[in-house]
């Protein structure tokens, strides 16, 4: 800029030229270091979805735009997802256009929903997301009473445990839509390394353990993997599976002598496991490259590989603790703001994705199941889904079973809630620091983070009033 | 403009009223350019700096930066910082200046290898980083074209969360393919300004290859190195995509914290204060380059 200014002047000399130029560089670099930094705040990383976090949608019905619903929601964000979404299951609504909009981010979606409807123009016609959201929606904005609806679909038979969920403030806040849990897929040539009369479907921490360095031992390579990159899903595997499993609770054990055989376990098994584990975001990747034989993630992060080599893979219960087998049954639900102006349209919508056809084009295209159990899906489901569908009956019929849910209540939080369990595991499990002065010290950032959101206990913690207490 | 409109040694009546027109031209037309920094880098800029500044209970004081030091990781991700960025510097210079003299000697197809060159800058940072974990992953091309010439026999764990190094050289491979050709550009230009009296003047005196390197080239191109060194050190900064990409979790960079506090953590005020180091850190970087390099007026070519 400066030298330009000079330049038009012609009448510089060379001194000048430096002088300027070396204010202007600070200048420009300082400028340039600042924007880009900032810049570097605002964009996500491979794997989270589009750099803005959500991807608009074109249209359900292939159309979209103008006059159609706006169908909100935080799931389906994967590229092929919402794409899916789209061309597969939106496009059979004969109501209208439907604009699916996704996002990668929750507290960008919640945040979403809040703005529209404190600014007094909802935009949003239906709203999809996980039980979690809707309480913490419910707790700033007004979501529609959704008892004459489900009233509606009585034929839908939704279990009365996933109804229970959806009442919130003494009323169904939401129509229960899909399901999902965590699950553990494992190569078949892993099998035969099993340790002696390990039953692959009831499997212990302490097998699964042994079974990782039996592979090691033999192939000479850590073959046990987990999600653990920032996109991943490690922290819903300690807080859903590893706390309940060893500590029969979360929040109220956090720091338990109980708790620190849970990380000495996993200090263990991270020990055996492939080492390039924090790059993985889907381990269904990893396992179909081989570099990882034995893995725990998200049903629908799995799929791809169940799915391309049904042959190759099995699919099977997360393992079973001292405390019982913990296990984090994800229930996600269609809700309508209570501002909004389209509801006959956005309640067709809604009866449209709970049908029996939409909910079997759900499962065999994005591997969400239906919230009507697993005894009673569809006929005729894809290779891979029926494995899954199969391992989800076996960890919810099990006897040990200690359902957790995840974080309620925390509001903006939530991300703040997941930074403690990442940043444990980051310390202990990255840089092997000593399992109990970690966990004192995230004890501490968890009460203050439950206490200024004001959060009450969820499960498996004992459900109470008040702030739950970090023990 | 003015002068080039007037033939030498004619009067011009109008040159003084002409002259007061011009005064105005330039600010006219750097208006848009400035008006386009004032809304897009100095308003974020004096954002983000408040943001810094101001806890997330609104108050104004020290408090982010605070945290920011007492963030678990912090200190490994400056260092981590300037490890890579002591490592990709020379790595790049070294490359960039051999690369430049190859297309400035001007041999057979030179016009060719500098369009190679610059293929990569067309190249996003995260699709790079993506494109180098393909190579780098463990069963990646890199084990793969190893194994098949026999000279490893298990693949190589080159992204192992265990070997920090490790993953650093892979990302300063990764960045060195991405952006050496930015220095390539700077450098060219700087040596195709230096006048060719210079080197004949050294060919006269019988001097070698390298001495007219070292005594001549070297020093005649300071400005541009300096100007590419200021430019390729703030840059490599800010790098985060090719780290997240390549290092997922095992490893972060100032820049990965600060992507991450914002985007994974919905913590804006941390990021802010990742932010303001990224510039102070990038600031004083340029002040020692302007106050170690000084270039002289006698050098300019």
């Amino acid at each position: 800029m400066i030298a330009l200014v000079v330049r038009v002047d012609n009448q510089v000399n060379r001194r000048d030229v430096l002088r300027l130029g070396a204010a202007g560089t600070l200048l420009a670099s300082t400028a340039l270091a600042s924007t880009a930094g900032l810049a570097a705040c605002s964009t996500a990383g491979p794997g989270a979805g589009t750099p803005a976090g959500a991807s608009g949608g074109g249209g359900g019905s292939g159309g979209g735009g103008s006059g159609g619903l706006v169908f909100l929601s935080d799931q389906l964000s994967q590229t092929t997802e919402s794409q899916a979404m789209r061309t597969q299951v939106l496009s059979g609504f004969s109501g209208g256009s439907v604009d699916f909009i996704s996002f990668a981010d929750t507290t960008k979606f919640i945040t979403q929903v809040v703005a529209q409807a404190k600014a007094g123009a909802a935009k949003v016609d239906v709203i999809g997301g996980l039980q979690g959201d809707f309480v913490s929606l419910q707790a700033q904005v007004r979501l529609r009473d959704m008892s004459d609806v489900i009233g509606q679909l009585a034929d839908r038979n939704f279990p009365r445990a996933y109804l229970d969920l959806a009442k919130i403030d003494g009323a169904y806040r939401f129509v229960p839509w899909i399901t999902a849990t965590y699950l553990m897929a494992a190569s078949k040539q892993a099998l035969k390394y099993l340790p002696a009369g390990a039953n692959v479907n009831a499997l212990t921490y302490a097998q699964l353990l042994a079974w990782g360095q039996a592979l090691k031992k033999a192939t000479g390579r850590p073959l046990l993997g987990f999600p653990a990159s920032p996109d991943g899903l490690i922290k819903r595997f300690i807080q859903g599976y590893l706390y309940p499993s060893f500590t029969g609770g979360l929040n109220t054990t956090f720091d338990s002598p109980a708790a620190v055989t849970a990380w000495q376990w996993f200090q263990q098994a991270w020990a055996v496991s492939n080492p390039q584990s924090p790059t993985y975001a889907f381990m269904q990747e990893p396992l179909q490259s081989g570099e990882v034989w034995v893995a725990w993630d998200h049903a629908v992060r799995l799929i791809d590989a169940l799915k391309s080599a049904p042959g190759q893979f099995v699919a099977f219960p997360a393992p079973l603790g001292p405390k019982g087998r913990g296990y984090l049954p994800v229930l996600g639900g269609l809700a309508i703001p209570a501002t909004s102006k389209n509801v006959t349209k956005a309640t067709q919508l809604i009866s449209y994705l709970t049908e029996p056809k939409t909910t079997a084009t759900m499962l065999n295209a994005e591997a969400w199941f239906p919230p009507a159990g697993p005894g009673s899906l569809p006929p005729g489901l894809a290779p891979g889904i029926s494995d899954e569908a199969t391992a989800i009956q076996a960890t919810v019929s099990s006897p040990a079973t200690i359902p957790a849910q995840l974080p309620v209540g925390l509001g903006a939080q939530s991300a703040s809630y997941d930074k403690v369990f990442v940043d444990a595991f980051t310390a202990i499990a990255l840089s092997n620091a000593p399992i109990p002065a970690t966990l004192a010290s995230q004890a501490a950032t968890l009460q203050g983070i439950l206490q200024s959101a004001n959060a009450a206990c969820w499960k498996p913690d004992p459900l109470g009033s008040g702030v739950c207490k970090v023990g | 403009m003015a002068s080039v409109s007037a033939p030498a040694g004619q009067r011009r009546p109008t040159a003084r009223p002409r002259a007061r027109h011009r005064g105005w031209t330039p600010y006219l037309l750097l208006a848009p350019s400035v008006a386009f920094l004032a809304v897009f880098f100095i308003a974020p800029l004096v954002q983000g700096i408040e943001l810094a500044f101001t806890s997330t209970s609104g108050q104004y004081g020290l408090a982010t930066f605070h945290s920011m030091l007492n963030d678990p990781g912090f200190l490994s991700a400056l260092t981590n910082t300037l490890i890579m960025l002591a490592i990709v510097l020379p790595v790049q210079f070294v490359l960039a200046m051999a690369m430049a003299l190859l297309v400035t000697s001007r041999p057979k197809g030179s016009g060719f290898w500098l369009y190679v060159y610059m293929l990569p800058l067309g190249v996003s940072e995260l699709t790079s980083g993506i494109v180098w974990y393909s190579v780098f992953t463990q069963q990646g091309w890199l084990n793969s074209i190893l194994t098949s010439l026999g000279l490893i026999h298990a693949p190589v764990i080159w992204l192992s969360y265990s070997d920090s190094l490790l993953i650093i050289a892979t990302i300063v491979v990764a960045e060195a393919w991405r952006s050496t050709s930015i220095i390539v550009i700077i450098l060219v230009g700087g040596l195709d300004a230096i006048p060719r009296e210079y080197l004949e003047a050294a060919d006269v005196f019988y001097a070698s290859p390298w001495r007219k390197f070292w005594h001549v080239t070297l020093p005649l191109l300071r400005p541009a190195l300096r100007t590419a060194l200021i430019l390729r050190t703030v840059l490599a900064f800010e790098v985060f995509a090719t780290v997240i990409a390549l290092a997922g979790g095992s490893l972060s960079v100032l820049a990965t914290k600060a992507n991450n506090a914002y985007t994974q953590f919905q913590e804006p005020h941390l990021a802010a204060a990742y932010g303001v180091l990224i510039m102070a850190l990038s600031v004083l970087a340029t002040a020692i380059f302007l106050a170690g390099l000084p270039v002289r007026e006698e050098r300019l070519p």
